[in-house]
């Protein structure tokens, strides 16, 4: 089949690879119908996660038909339109009962890394590395997903493609961080990164009765969109002053929800940037928390601040004093998509979460590497490139 | 940018090398000054979401657990706040230098090895009926770059801190 694969730090390729199969009475394929880019594949393809291989295939969010089930796959037929949750979950370890699905103890065939770097492993994601797995990514004709009873969910027919593929990980991802920072009624949430995953925690804050809701970004494109599409405010950080407006906006409190949607490679206006661009890459840190510190810093006294972006190691002047003395609650994960993907696609349903706007540009498979870079870049106001490995 | 993959996977084998040097998982009772440190078996502890009974029905343990025969012992204790049953398990012979041990984990004949695989198997089977395969066939192919990675992969279950 053809597949998008890595084949070194900033080279990608379209080529042949072999099909997957039913390695597990489990498992199911999917013939994949889109497959969208995500800002944390570029922490894989810049080479900053260290746990690639030349040939994996890249994709973690994803939309498809089912063409094979195995012998204990219980809820889904060939033929099921389905939508997959990026993590790879059993359902049945505490942590699943816990619907703390991205910290699964099963879905991760190799473990021995994660538990050396970090301590524990967490679950196992597509396309994601040998770190969470080495499953193969969704930039591909099929893919193998593992515990499909647990991990796709059928597509309800009034929802689109373009919609639903939003499901897989963006619109999940987006509403855990607004759910676990505890967004309630009359909040002020600032949302830095007004990407894919950042403008779905604005809009699940929207819709768990924000009173107001800010993103933060420097790309104007990005931040009319949340304006029209959201309808949440907006500051552009390389015109406006951040902290200054916050304050503004709160009563001089501060938000009370600040969600970081950006991660390792985060941008800014000021030297901090090329402080940690420099440090970064030589190696002395690893991942760049601009974003993260803005919003310890920003956040109210006693208030919650959640890490919804990708990071991978060891950061740099993390402001722990702040933390400690506003009485922060700060707490991070990858995304329980189990625990709310089936809500969202009602939600999607009722018209209540609009996702297709996100999908700035769609290509064919073969022009993913130019969609990759288009992405990258933020060229031709690129918010996700989708790619159709199949029509 | 290679030379960035490059220095996080030497950094990261640094890292193995010094957990199979068993640099970071022995008791204060191992760790003597100016004699060579001998490593007594300790236990290696898996939390499975299933109460006792079905862990070991009429004391049978699964497959993999019963596979290490009586080379180790083995405990069952239920895990505090309804978390399942804690399996623990450790070798029988005696204590062996840690330069030993780290040649025998480096050349995959380590059996604390053997009892991560079976501890982390046993696990999966008795929670999700099956043990998760990694995908088959490989998209990737070997690279001078990604020989480390490919070697501690294969090593995927029989490592880590478990």
């Amino acid at each position: 089949m053809k597949a998008l694969v890595w084949e070194g730090a900033n080279e990608l390729a379209v080529r042949q690879v072999p099909d997957p199969q039913l390695r597990n009475e489990q498992d199911a394929i999917v013939r994949v119908r889109r497959t969208v880019t995500c800002g944390s594949d570029l922490h894989l393809l810049g080479g900053y996660i260290p746990f690639m291989e030349h040939g994996d295939v890249l994709g973690h969010e994803f939309l498809g038909e089912i063409v094979e089930v195995g012998s204990q796959v219980r809820k889904h037929k060939v033929g099921d339109r389905v939508v997959v949750c990026s993590f790879v979950s059993c359902g049945k370890c505490w942590y699943c009962q816990q619907q703390q699905f991205s910290l699964c103890d099963n879905g991760n065939t190799n473990p021995m890394i994660t538990e050396n770097v970090w301590g524990s492993a967490p679950g196992g994601c597509y396309g994601y590395s040998h770190a969470l797995g080495g499953f193969a990514g969704s930039h591909a004709e099929y893919i193998r997903v593992p515990y499909a009873d647990q991990g796709a969910f059928t597509v309800p027919d009034g929802v689109s493609d373009e919609r639903a593929l939003f499901a897989s990980d963006a619109a999940p991802t987006g509403w855990m961080g607004a759910d676990l920072a505890g967004v309630k009624p009359g909040d002020v949430v600032a949302v830095w990164g007004a990407g894919g995953v950042g403008q779905m925690a604005a809009r699940a804050s929207v819709l768990l009765g924000a009173d107001r809701v800010i993103v933060i970004d420097r790309l104007d494109n990005r931040l009319e969109m949340a304006r029209t599409h959201l309808g949440v405010e907006t500051l552009n950080y390389e015109r406006q002053d951040v902290s200054g407006e916050l304050l503004e906006r709160s009563g001089g409190r501060g938000p009370d929800v600040c969600i970081e949607a950006v991660g390792m490679e985060s941008h800014s206006s000021g030297p901090q940037f090329w402080y940690d661009q420099v440090k970064q890459q030589l190696r002395i840190e690893s991942d760049r928390p601009i974003a993260a510190r803005e919003a310890i810093y920003n956040c109210r006294k006693g208030g919650s601040v959640f890490v919804l972006g990708v990071f991978a190691g060891l950061v740099d002047k993390f402001p722990l004093g702040a933390v400690m003395n506003k009485g922060l609650t700060l707490r991070g994960a990858q995304q329980h998509g189990q625990r709310y993907i089936p809500m969202l696609l009602e939600r999607m349903a009722r018209g209540e979460l609009v996702t297709e706007h996100l999908a700035t540009h769609t290509m064919p498979l073969d022009e993913a590497p130019r969609g990759y870079e288009m992405f990258k870049q933020k060229l031709d106001g690129c918010v996700r490139a989708v790619f159709q490995p199949t029509s | 940018m290679r030379w960035l993959i490059g220095g996080a996977v030497v950094v990261a084998g640094g890292m193995v090398a010094r957990r199979l040097l068993g640099g970071t998982d022995q008791g204060d009772g191992h760790r003597q000054r100016g004699q060579a440190r001998r490593r007594g078996p300790r236990w290696h502890v898996a939390t499975v979401n299933r109460p006792a009974g079905d862990v070991a029905p009429g004391g049978q343990l699964p497959e993999p657990l019963a596979g290490l025969g009586d080379a180790v012992e083995v405990q069952l204790r239920p895990a505090p706040g309804d978390q399942g049953t804690e399996i623990a398990v450790r070798l029988r012979d005696g204590s062996r230098l840690p330069v030993a041990a780290a040649a025998r984990r480096a050349t995959g004949r380590d059996p604390e090895q053997a009892i991560r695989a079976a501890l982390r198997e046993s696990k999966q089977l008795l929670e999700t009926s099956e043990v998760l395969h990694p995908d088959y066939p490989p998209t990737t192919e070997p690279t001078p770059m990604n020989k480390p990675l490919r070697m501690a992969t294969q090593q995927g279950r029989r490592e880590g801190r478990l």
